[in-house]
């Protein structure tokens, strides 16, 4: 499969892929790719230019400072979920970075490409969603729970790219997912995070957008035990129905994986 | 158009392509390497994986723009001069081919995964082969394969 023909761009800085985007007309930015080259290759996207910034340095980072850990936006899957830095100070991140894709999709994929993107079954928005993330961008700094807007919407304005996440360190976090088995996108992923201002549950693949479960949260936030959430009814209305699975099946998944979750956030070692 | 430089299994190339070039079209139609395959097209068989400086990737989901000034090995780049890389040996030995289709990207994931993590269980190399798919269903030989390469990799030759 051959895409429309664009030019392809590769900034040596952040300021010049800026400057890139403003320039040229219809130009996408490139990450990884996992996404919009196979839209590219089935014509679903059709950009003019792309402007690589996978390869910048400046993008490309962990660091833990004091209680929070910045990841550049252009650090791959691999690279976090190997990350010695990741795995000690919040292990379900690098366990949520495991289990997207593959191993070869993990060395291309990208935490700003994938947050960008906003997939609706994507992993790390629940991640960042739960952990009470800040977003940076070239303009500003946006507080995780305005960023996600929508079904493969964001905050982001024309021209504004991801830098990094600042994610301030959890008591104890987890991730759980049942993953479509031919996809291996999340049919439904439950992130729970137990952080300074709360327990937060985030829930990805069962709706056309990241979404908190607040009932769950309040629940948990009484007692963070498994049968803390049991009672909490998820209800079906505005879940995503398709040949996956139903509404009431993504329902009744939010709560069975969200069980896993804290039950695995109960053996986080800290 | 736009002027490529690569270097792939130890050679450097210059060539001309247009930008909207997959890596796995440039190497199988301008080099001639069609040991690297396609066969989804749609970045889910990994029957394309190719190393791009040093890691698997899925060459039908890279633009060769993308690997300007990079370094590619393909399957062509292993076992040079009739001998056999210790992974080629070991799906050899224990029949981890039937059709051999997938075989190039199974040992280059391989590879790469035994390179990342030396210390692998059967569950664990199952686990990291999910991105590479066998329709003649022969994984059971090839994670016997791999677990034996890993094994190799660890022990000192004798």
């Amino acid at each position: 499969m051959i895409p429309y023909p664009f030019t392809y761009h590769r900034p040596a800085s952040l300021k010049n892929a800026e400057a890139l985007l403003a320039s040229l007309p219809d130009a996408k930015l490139l990450a990884g790719g996992h996404t919009l080259i196979p839209a590219m290759k089935l014509r679903l996207a059709n950009p003019a230019a792309l402007i690589d910034i996978a390869r910048l340095p400046e993008l490309s980072f962990i660091h833990k400072e004091g209680d929070r850990m910045l990841i550049g936006a252009a650090t791959t899957h691999a690279e976090v979920a190997s990350s010695d830095v990741v795995r000690s100070a919040i292990p379900a991140l690098a366990r949520l970075a495991e289990v997207i894709g593959d191993p070869a999709v993990r060395h291309m994929g990208t935490l700003g490409g994938s947050i960008a993107n906003n997939d609706p079954a994507a992993d790390y928005p629940a991640g960042l969603l739960a952990l009470a993330t800040t977003v940076h961008t070239t303009r500003r700094q946006i507080a995780v729970d305005d960023f996600f807007t929508g079904m493969f919407s964001t905050a982001l304005e024309e021209g504004e790219i991801v830098t990094q996440v600042e994610i301030p360190l959890p008591k104890r976090a987890s991730y759980a997912k049942f993953a479509n088995p031919a996809s291996r996108y999340a049919l439904v992923g439950v992130f729970v995070a137990d952080t300074a201002g709360g327990i937060r549950v985030a829930v990805t693949g069962a709706a056309s957008c990241v979404f908190r479960a607040t009932e769950m949260e309040v629940a948990l936030g009484h007692t963070f035990t498994p049968d803390a959430i049991t009672p909490v009814c998820i209800s079906p209305e505005g879940l995503n129905s398709d040949l996956h699975g139903s509404a009431e099946y993504r329902a009744h998944l939010i709560t069975v994986i969200a069980r896993r979750a804290v039950a695995a956030a109960l053996d986080d070692p800290r | 158009m736009r002027d490529l430089h690569i270097t792939v299994n130890g050679q450097e190339h210059r060539a001309e392509i247009e930008d909207r070039t997959l890596l796995v079209y440039f190497l199988r139609e301008n080099l001639g390497l069609t040991g690297t395959h396609i066969g989804c097209d749609t970045s889910q068989c990994g029957a394309c994986t190719v190393l791009l400086d040093g890691r698997a990737v899925k060459s039908c989901t890279v633009f060769a723009a993308q690997a300007d000034d990079a370094e590619v090995v393909t399957i062509e780049g292993f076992g040079r001069d009739g001998a056999l890389h210790p992974v080629q040996k070991a799906f050899r030995e224990h029949h981890a081919l039937q059709c051999g289709f997938c075989t190039p990207g199974m040992i280059i994931t391989a590879v790469d995964l035994i390179r990342r993590k030396p210390k692998l269980d059967r569950n664990a190399i199952r686990a990291e082969l999910e991105g590479n798919l066998c329709r003649c269903t022969g994984y059971h030989n090839i994670v016997n394969a791999v677990e034996a390469a890993a094994k190799a990799n660890t022990e000192p030759s004798s």
